[in-house]
């Protein structure tokens, strides 16, 4: 490596080594990625939502669920004093409440997404690979639960298990592995008879080695596309469970709850209820702007 | 295809569609089945006594006893299924605690207002969001598909109760252009007598042109919210579905021709593009209904979405499994009803194609 930059060496033709091929591919997919502004944007979002959830006590000025003054600090306007977004009805800072407000929301996501994803994989690339009444019966199963408006399926369930944001994240990970059993089923069926799989059964592989260590990584990127362009609506769907009082409960600073609590003050206090809704959006836009950018990127059939 | 002209073809032509007949009622009833199933089961696992709701907590235990017989939950699981299934099939998905009442007479109150809204709103959603995607397609990469690119986007990312509340503040609070929350205003309620329960109909045939006027202000501010929300997906799909037909070969024969660019935009690729464009319409349609809920309760608006969640929150569990059982057999009747569609309109589908 001695004449060669580090670019050079990840942008070479001929790689001397598997990992010097796997990360020039990466180092590849990134300058394509880097290229396209709205995904850097998305990206910044996700990032920035990251980083203020893990350092939020840092960045709040004042106690999420604690209030200040009752007599003096309520209903504070945006930019009065050091209140930067103002007060709410219980005096409490909501600057500081929305930033706190980012730890529900990431925990959300990213337990959705652990939940929903290996269920959706391990349906989908089970019902592919096996094919015959495995396959029937899975996806007919996958298509009731396709059959429900999520919402309304994620309502039922939190009506049946009660409400608060570990059933509500229960709910909506029911309600959203079954798009990627069938991406995962797709993505099966076009490798099952393909040279490789034959190769490895024929070395006497079993079939729980060949899904998992053969078929499963080759479904994993578009399903995890498909997981990105999905986060903005579980973060939706979680604001709107909260919203109607059935995800997080007070005083948790979840920001649709706290959205349904600045409703009743919304004629003369438009900031309490406008405030959380802002920084819903930001963020389910970032995710949407990420996940679009990837799919360009990684999935190059679906560019347009 | 050259089979269909022999009469042997014709014949398994037929055989073929009465097999797709056949499997798709099988499919259809299967699914319904599972509905019933997936109800079925979260109503099993509630925390809630189903004989306490009935009998309040102050019942004796004789009481208790009589009634827990009398709800079946003394049978297995497979026959209280069976019983379940035979009331739903009968149009007997229980009482309300809330009202009282039978919940089929509650669903039936309350789903022509729902059925208004999605209506008004699928109208201003399609009126609007065909002819944008048509534009941002033929200026594609310019300022206007951008434009339609970005709307669309904060369609998506915005959460729907947040713009409704938004929209009341401005519109009806601040600009006082539209009425607020609510269907009518009380001064008119019973100015109608009802007939179909869609407002702007009943007013309109009686040619009460004030009420209609009223109610007109009260939903075209959740229909607008609602119908922006259908118009990002349909312009979003539009856009794709015209791109791929104005690069097909029979729109560079028809430039060749000299036929002028417009009737060669809106009239022969349009055309083209209508057909999977019903099944979008169809499905955003269906998602109304999901958006309902949350706008609903925004605007007070007494339809299924606000019955469910006032269910909801009062734990009436028989209202929310009935309300999300009607929902769900809405959305896969119009699925199919869209898949149907589908294979009417395009003749290679119908062909067996």
């Amino acid at each position: 490596m001695t004449a060669m930059t580090r670019r050079e060496w990840l942008l070479s033709e001929r790689p001397a080594s598997r990992r010097q091929a796997r990360l020039g591919q990466a180092y590849r997919t990134w300058l394509t990625f880097r290229s396209n502004w709205l995904a850097m944007v998305g990206l910044g979002i996700v990032l920035a939502l990251i980083l203020v959830a893990i350092f939020a006590d840092v960045i709040a000025p004042y106690n999420p669920v604690i209030g200040g003054d009752l007599r003096t600090a309520r209903f504070l306007p945006p930019l009065t004093g050091d209140h930067l977004l103002g007060t709410d009805d219980l005096a409490r800072d909501i600057f500081s409440r929305i930033v706190h407000g980012s730890r529900l929301t990431l925990m959300v996501v990213v337990l959705v997404a652990v939940i929903a994803t290996p269920i959706g994989l391990l349906v989908g690339t089970t019902s592919g690979y096996f094919g015959g009444w495995v396959d029937t019966v899975l996806m007919r199963i996958t298509d009731i639960f396709l059959a429900f408006p999520r919402l309304i399926l994620a309502l039922a369930f939190v009506a049946a298990l009660g409400p608060g944001i570990e059933n509500a994240i229960i709910a909506i990970a029911i309600t959203s592995w079954p798009p990627y059993a069938r991406l995962a089923r797709a993505e099966t069926l076009t490798i099952r008879d393909s040279d490789y799989i034959n190769a490895a059964r024929l070395q006497g592989a079993s079939s729980a080695r060949i899904l998992w260590g053969h078929v499963t990584p080759l479904c994993l990127s578009s399903v995890i596309i498909r997981v990105t362009l999905d986060m903005a609506g579980i973060i939706l769907t979680a604001a709107g469970l909260g919203f109607l009082g059935l995800g997080a409960q007070p005083p948790q600073p979840e920001w649709g709850a706290m959205i349904a609590a600045g409703r009743r003050f919304l004629i003369d206090q438009w900031w309490v209820a406008t405030m959380p809704g802002i920084a819903i959006f930001i963020v389910s836009l970032g995710f949407n702007l990420l996940g679009d950018g990837l799919r360009d990127v990684l999935d190059p059939k679906a560019r347009k | 295809m050259s089979d269909t002209t022999t009469g042997g073809g014709r014949d398994s032509a037929l055989l073929r569609v009465a097999w797709k007949a056949v499997k798709l009622v099988a499919t259809v009833a299967l699914t319904f089945l599972g509905l019933l199933v997936v109800t079925f089961l979260i109503g099993r696992v509630v925390p809630v006594d189903p004989v306490l709701a009935v009998v309040g907590d102050r019942a004796s235990q004789s009481v208790y006893d009589r009634v827990y017989l009398e709800l079946g939950l003394d049978k297995p699981l497979y026959e209280q299924f069976w019983i379940y299934l035979q009331k739903v099939m009968t149009g007997d998905f229980g009482q309300s605690f809330l009202t009282k009442r039978d919940i089929v007479d509650d669903i039936a109150r309350v789903f022509p207002a729902t059925l208004e809204l999605a209506t008004v709103a699928i109208l201003i959603g399609t009126v609007i969001g065909i002819p944008m995607g048509v534009w941002a397609a033929v200026r594609q990469g310019r300022f206007a598909d951008q434009a339609v690119r970005v709307l669309g986007l904060v369609g998506y990312s915005a959460p729907i109760f947040w713009l409704g509340l938004l929209g009341l503040l401005v519109f009806y609070a601040r600009l006082q252009w539209v009425a607020g929350p609510g269907r009518i205003d009380i001064a008119y309620e019973y100015a109608l007598t009802p007939k179909t329960g869609l407002l702007l109909l009943d007013s309109a045939m009686q040619g009460q042109w004030e009420v209609f006027r009223n109610v007109f202000s009260h939903i075209i501010l959740p229909a607008s919210l609602l119908g922006y929300f259908s118009m990002a997906y349909i312009s979003r799909m539009t856009r794709s579905f015209m791109l791929n037909e104005l690069a097909q070969e029979y729109v560079t024969t028809a430039r060749v021709k000299g036929v002028p660019e417009w009737r060669i935009i809106w009239v022969h690729a349009l055309r083209n593009a209508a057909v999977p464009l019903v099944t979008v319409v169809a499905l955003s349609y269906a998602n109304l209904l999901e958006g309902s809920v949350l706008t609903e309760t925004v605007f007070a608006w007494p339809g299924l979405g606000q019955y469910l969640t006032n269910s909801l929150q009062n734990a009436d569990m028989n209202a929310v499994l009935g309300g999300t059982l009607v929902i769900g057999s809405i959305f896969v009747g119009l699925n199919l009803l869209s898949d149907l569609l589908y294979s009417l309109l395009d003749p290679r589908v119908r062909r067996g194609r």
